[in-house]
């Protein structure tokens, strides 16, 4: 049986971080943001209601300030530092020409949400992007360039496979 | 602050019987109390984390006896899609009700259940379908009514290190439906949901409510008289029923005001839902 | 250099990505990856954490606050508390009535009384827990009118009445042939920006000074408040600006400024602190929550002739900018319309609720939220549709305020009503699929949603009021052939730095623009706030460049011995009466040029006895129409589509004015249909996202669009301020729409007259309401 005490390693973006002084119960944004220097994940609401945080586990979207860091050790983590590697700068560019960022602070999140809901439904319509993206609080741009950009990079990858 | 991480059932067991451990499921109930520190987990105490245990995610359907068998670490994403859409349509569209596509992906049934919030989104349709909890604790294994297991707001009838290993309930070819009101259209605490199941094998209804008590309610009433109303054969029954049935659902409800609605709006949405999600079911839509 | 190249094609070409193209924002890029720094990003080696002590009360007396548990808790730096202000402990936009924690009084819940600095953020939570203040509860101030009428003991030595303005015109007899009266009422709204309050701040070198890396709308003013309540010279408090995750107007006041410099001071070593999402909530002011009652006085064809109103405002337990906001509100109390006669009456009160200032449209939405509402009454009494009273009685420039003031700017009122109505309604739904259902995904819908439609209109001010000496400053720097600009205007996402340097670009014929920090080592640019940085930092970019542009002549008339009168700068070429000379990059090569401009507004005044005087310096006005799909028997809501039209003067970045709307018409649809701080005996009972709701992209529809580009000859470059319109009159179209859609229904008479609604609104209405078991 693993057993964690207040050390671990997290593998973000295919790279090995060894954390330690972990204190009991601590987020996964927290330790990528304090201790892995790893600061493109925001916090907005510490209660998974924002989608600032969003990471992927394994694939899986999920809200890292809901995840406890020590629970994820040696299981695969993302982060917006490492979504453009891992095939989404197209999306990136997308939110850039659409108008997709204002101020930017939901953008690392949503970026990586949308990459997970395209991995997932490679065709969406606008309803599943706005469904799929139900998660991810944006207060600036009003949403509309955000579903511009997710069906841009969605139809480009259909030309582009 | 030891995390444990269990691989299989026996070291779950193991893990969970031999400390006085803070269980963590999808994390989304646990995760948010710690962070605002309302809760603090001190640093003699164990974390045992349910996420690798692959008994947990696993389910089962026996089609004889109609019972479905759902893993206390199945999430909201799976029980949204295929198989369980089909097999347990009124978990599938709770399901989808539940936060955020990233909560869903966290988020887990069996965590639903222990939290016990009578807000829980999955535990009205539980409620209606009757289902029975299998847990593990340091007595052994147990079964017990889902009603039995929720004793108020956020209260159960678990045992410190007493874990959720499965759910278990019948399904049949009649028809459940759940429908949930919030405010917002997306990633919304329920003001009011209400679960219905029309049970053709065992000819009964049961109708559960959410939101509007203390915990989770069966509106035992209006479900017994749904029951000897309802022209089984026929598959249907008169409006008068259903404005009948509504109005004891609503009667059964106790709701209170709070921020988030006022008990009597509460109280007209479950009216209106059961009205409507029956006349659903009627027409099997 | 060369000039042949330049002598053989002598053709002016333009420069790219100058002003009217749709330019990527120069930031996007590091936000898109990741790398942007946001002020919560920002940590500095041997930091201290900081986090603030609260009370839990709207109002007690302090008998005790005993500090000494909370410094014997290892890895406590410093706990601080009144005692420790060495300098005014009192801050405040236009009064300094707020202490920076609390003396012998607290005021609101949440009002800071000690603050702590420690080794780590856990170690800072435990230690605010070991804080013990004794407190005798008081009865708190709650109701409004308690304050007006003076039954209430004062609750702050400045007096519970925190401004009363009375506006008089023209008959205030008049009797109108129709008149139509309605009480409505304003829930308060919170700016909801993203990225939490954060700062860092640094002792400087000799301890008696601090350096503070902030998210902020206006460093400058924030620099003035916090060297006064750390009773030091301005010049010892630098501030620079932290990525900023949104504002709003909820940064325009000081928050954890103050409590992190003194901290910083105190210890004399860095200190950091970022908000909760739930001190966030009591850490900055809110949009007042308002009752207005308006009586509206026609002719019998509709002609508006006379506005009587009265606002009462609810400022919460310190001023902040209340006094302003009442004056937007009862200067714009007549709308877009032309109107010769007024009497109207607006107050702005202290009570022991969360206090309240600045947020994006500044009194003007809550205003615009009556008369829209009174001006659907006045058709329907007229039996006129909407749409018609509002195009006869639109205002034009040159028509006058109830005010007395001339509005001089182009107002395309008629223009931005038709334009609005003549963009297409939605389509029908091609896609099956339950977000397309008033309930979305919780499957409450079935056959009984019907559709309305709805309109409103609105006119807004821009930049500050009331005699203020408003400017901003730029600087402009030519070096090795690029430009770099420097200014203090706060980049809170709204996209100013994209227009800079559009401006730079279009105004020198350089295409490389750098940007330099954006802190106190220049000149003020105001407040990122009241739609006024296009103008006014754009303005003040404009000189500046204009200076420069002036440098490189007179260079190029010496080198070149040209008359200099005919140089001019076109595209990105030197002309000479019209002939391209030089290119400019070429012209600039090797030399070094520099232009600080200031930039200042047309003047105003105050506004006398009788509420009459110029008090505001320009207009923009803006239509929205909105569809909605309403459950009658739920309350349930969706809305389908916005289509809207504003003025916009000229729009200098299509892209950015795009989203300017797109966000607004969010903020202003999160008021109609779901957005509002609840308190409750003064407690806020949702300080948290999950029970503040604000608009998800499944709740948001497509916007439509339609900018109104008539140039502004009274503003740099013919662009009006395109921030705050866009989220004011979205609020009443919706609710007009909802109305439309419950008389269809056959469900109610009486129009709705609070936002947000609320689904007990609609579903549990009295009259008119046949509410019956679904449908």
């Amino acid at each position: 049986m693993k057993r964690v005490e207040t050390e671990c390693t997290l593998t973000v973006n295919g790279v090995d971080h060894a954390v330690s002084g972990l204190h009991p119960g601590e987020s996964l944004l927290d330790t990528l943001r304090e201790r892995c220097g790893l600061r493109g994940s925001k916090g907005a609401c510490e209660e998974g209601e924002c989608g600032s945080c969003t990471v992927l586990v394994d694939g899986e979207a999920v809200c890292s300030c809901l995840t406890m860091a020590a629970a994820v050790s040696g299981r695969s983590i993302v982060t917006v530092e490492g979504i453009g590697e891992a095939g989404a700068a197209d999306l990136q560019d997308a939110f850039l020409r659409a108008g997709a960022v204002q101020c930017g602070f939901c953008t690392p999140g949503l970026i990586v949400a949308a990459d997970a809901l395209l991995t997932r439904n490679s065709s969406p319509s606008v309803d599943e992007v706005r469904e799929g993206l139900a998660g991810n609080l944006c207060r600036c741009t009003g949403y509309g360039r955000i579903v511009e950009a997710v069906l841009d990079t969605a139809s480009q990858r259909r030309e582009q496979p | 602050m030891p995390v444990l991480i269990p691989e299989n059932l026996a070291e779950l067991r193991e893990a969970a019987c031999s400390h006085d451990p803070v269980l963590l499921a999808g994390g989304t109930d646990l995760m948010v109390a710690l962070n605002h520190r309302s809760q603090r987990i001190e640093s003699d105490l164990t974390v045992v984390s349910l996420a690798q245990v692959p008994e947990l995610r696993s389910w089962s359907h026996d089609p004889t006896s109609g019972e479905l068998t759902i893993g206390s670490g199945i999430t909201w994403s799976q029980l949204e899609r295929a198989p369980f859409d089909a097999l347990a349509p009124a978990l599938a569209q709770a399901a989808r009700t539940v936060g955020s596509p990233q909560i869903r992906n966290a988020g887990t049934i069996g965590g639903n259940i222990a939290t016990a919030s009578p807000a829980g989104d999955g535990l009205p349709v539980l409620l209606a379908l009757d289902a029975t909890v299998d847990s593990v604790g340091s007595d052994g294994e147990r079964s017990t009514p889902l009603s039995e297991l929720l004793t108020g707001t956020k209260r159960t009838s678990l045992a410190p290190g007493e874990v959720i290993v499965a759910v278990r309930f019948k399904v049949d070819d009649g028809w459940q439906g759940y429908a949930k009101i919030g405010v917002r259209n997306a990633m919304v605490i329920s003001v009011a949901g209400v679960a219905l199941v029309l049970d053709g094998t065992a000819r009964r209804a049961r109708i559960a409510l959410g939101s509007v008590g203390p915990t989770v309610l069966l509106a035992g009433e209006a479900s017994a008289f749904l029951t000897s109303e309802f022209d089984w054969d026929a598959w249907t029954c008169s409006e008068a029923t259903i404005a009948t049935v509504a109005e004891m659902a609503a009667e059964e409800s106790r709701p209170i005001d709070d921020h988030r609605s006022t008990a009597e709006y509460r109280r007209h949405g479950v009216r209106v839902l059961t009205s409507r999600l029956l006349k659903r079911g009627r027409e099997r839509r | 250099m060369t000039t042949t190249s330049t002598s053989e094609r002598r053709e002016v070409t333009a420069i790219a990505g100058g002003v009217g193209e749709p330019v990527l924002r120069p930031d996007g890029g590091a936000k898109v990856d990741g790398s942007f720094e946001f002020s919560s990003d920002r940590s500095v080696d041997g930091e201290l954490w900081a986090v603030t002590v609260r009370s839990p009360h709207p109002r007690a007396r302090i008998l005790n606050v005993d500090v000494s548990a909370a410094v014997a808790l290892p890895g406590v730096a410093a706990v601080i508390t009144a005692d420790d202000v060495p300098g005014v402990n009192g801050f405040g936009l236009i009064a300094s009535d707020q202490p920076v924690f609390a003396v012998d009084e607290v005021r609101f819940v949440g009002e800071p009384v000690a603050a702590v600095a420690a080794t780590d953020a856990e170690t800072c939570a435990r230690a605010a827990e070991l804080v013990v203040v004794t407190y005798e509860v008081l009865e708190p101030l709650l109701d409004a009118e308690r304050a007006i009428d003076g039954t209430f003991e004062p609750i702050h030595p400045d007096g519970n009445l925190i401004r009363h303005q009375r506006i008089v015109r023209g008959d205030s007899d008049f009797v109108g042939e129709v008149i139509v009266e309605g009480t409505y009422e304003i829930g308060m709204q919170d700016q909801a920006f993203l990225g939490l309050e954060a700062a860092v701040a640094v002792p400087d070198a000799d301890g008696a000074g601090v350096e503070l890396l902030v998210a902020t709308q206006w460093l400058h003013e924030d620099r003035r408040q916090i060297a006064t309540c750390l009773g030091v010279d301005e010049e010892r408090v630098k501030l620079t600006l932290g990525g900023v995750g949104g504002a709003f107007g909820g940064r325009e006041d000081i928050s954890l400024q103050v409590h992190v410099s003194l901290l910083a001071l105190v210890t004399g070593r860095p200190v950091r602190a970022a908000y909760s999402r739930s001190e966030s909530f009591i850490g900055h002011v809110h949009r007042h929550p308002a009752a207005i009652w308006m009586r509206h006085h026609a002719d019998r064809d509709g002609t508006l002739r006379k506005v009587e109103a009265r606002f009462v405002l609810d400022g919460g337990a310190y001023a902040s900018t209340s006094s302003a906001v009442l004056i937007n509100a009862v200067t714009h109390a007549q709308g877009p319309y032309r109107c010769e006669n007024a009497v109207v009456d607006g107050y702005a009160v202290r009570t022991n609720h969360l206090p309240c200032g600045a947020m994006r449209g500044f009194g003007v939405v809550q205003a615009c939220f009556a008369h829209e509402r009174q001006m659907d009454r006045l058709a329907a009494a007229c039996d006129m549709d909407p749409v018609d009273l509002r195009l006869l009685n639109a205002m034009e420039t040159g028509d006058h305020l109830i005010t007395g003031q001339r509005v001089e700017n182009v107002a395309p009122v008629a223009r931005c009503i038709r334009e609005t109505m003549a963009l297409p309604l939605p389509e029908p739904e091609t896609e099956d699929h339950v977000l397309s259902l008033p309930g979305g995904a919780g499957l409450t819908a079935d056959g009984s949603v019907v559709r309305g439609v709805g309109m409103a209109v609105s006119i807004k001010n821009l930049m500050y009021s009331e005699g203020f000496d408003d400017y901003s400053t730029a600087r402009c720097v030519v070096r090795d052939g690029r430009v770099a600009l420097k200014f203090a205007t706060a980049e809170v996402g709204q996209g100013f730095v994209t227009i800079a340097m559009q401006i730079a670009r279009t105004e020198l014929g350089l295409a490389d623009v750098d940007f330099e920090s954006i802190d106190t080592a220049v000149g003020s640019a105001g407040s990122t706030s009241a739609s006024r940085q296009t103008w006014m930092s754009g303005g003040a970019v404009v000189e500046a460049c204009r200076g420069v542009v002036g440098q490189i002549l007179d260079q190029v008339a010496t080198d070149r011995e040209l008359d200099r009168d005919g140089l001019r700068i076109e595209g990105e070429w030197v002309t000479a009466d019209g002939v391209p000379v030089v290119m400019v990059a070429e012209a600039v090569a090797g030399h070094l040029f520099e232009f600080t401009a200031e930039y200042h507004h047309p003047e105003t005044t105050e506004l006398d006895e009788y509420g009459q005087g110029d008090c505001h310096t320009a207009f923009a006005f803006t239509a929205h129409r909105a569809v909605v799909d309403v459950d009658p028997d739920l309350g349930l809501l969706r809305v389908v589509q916005i289509a809207t039209a504003q003025d916009v003067g000229r729009a200098l970045n299509p892209l950015s004015v795009v989203g300017q709307i797109e966000g607004g018409v969010a903020q202003g649809l999160g008021l109609a249909v779901m957005e509002e701080i609840i308190q409750t005996n003064g407690v806020i009972r949702n300080a948290s996202f999950t029970d503040y709701l604000i608009p998800t992209i499944a709740d948001m529809p497509p916007v439509v669009i339609s900018l109104v580009e008539e140039p502004d000859p009274r503003a740099p470059l013919g662009a009006k301020g395109v921030g705050e319109p866009p989220c004011i009159s979205v609020t009443p179209a919706i609710v007009a729409a909802v109305d439309d859609a419950l008389r269809k229904a056959g469900r109610r008479v009486s129009p709705l007259t609070r936002v947000p609604i609320r689904p007990q609104d609609i579903a549990l209405a009295g009259e008119g309401s046949t509410a019956t078991v679904g449908s």
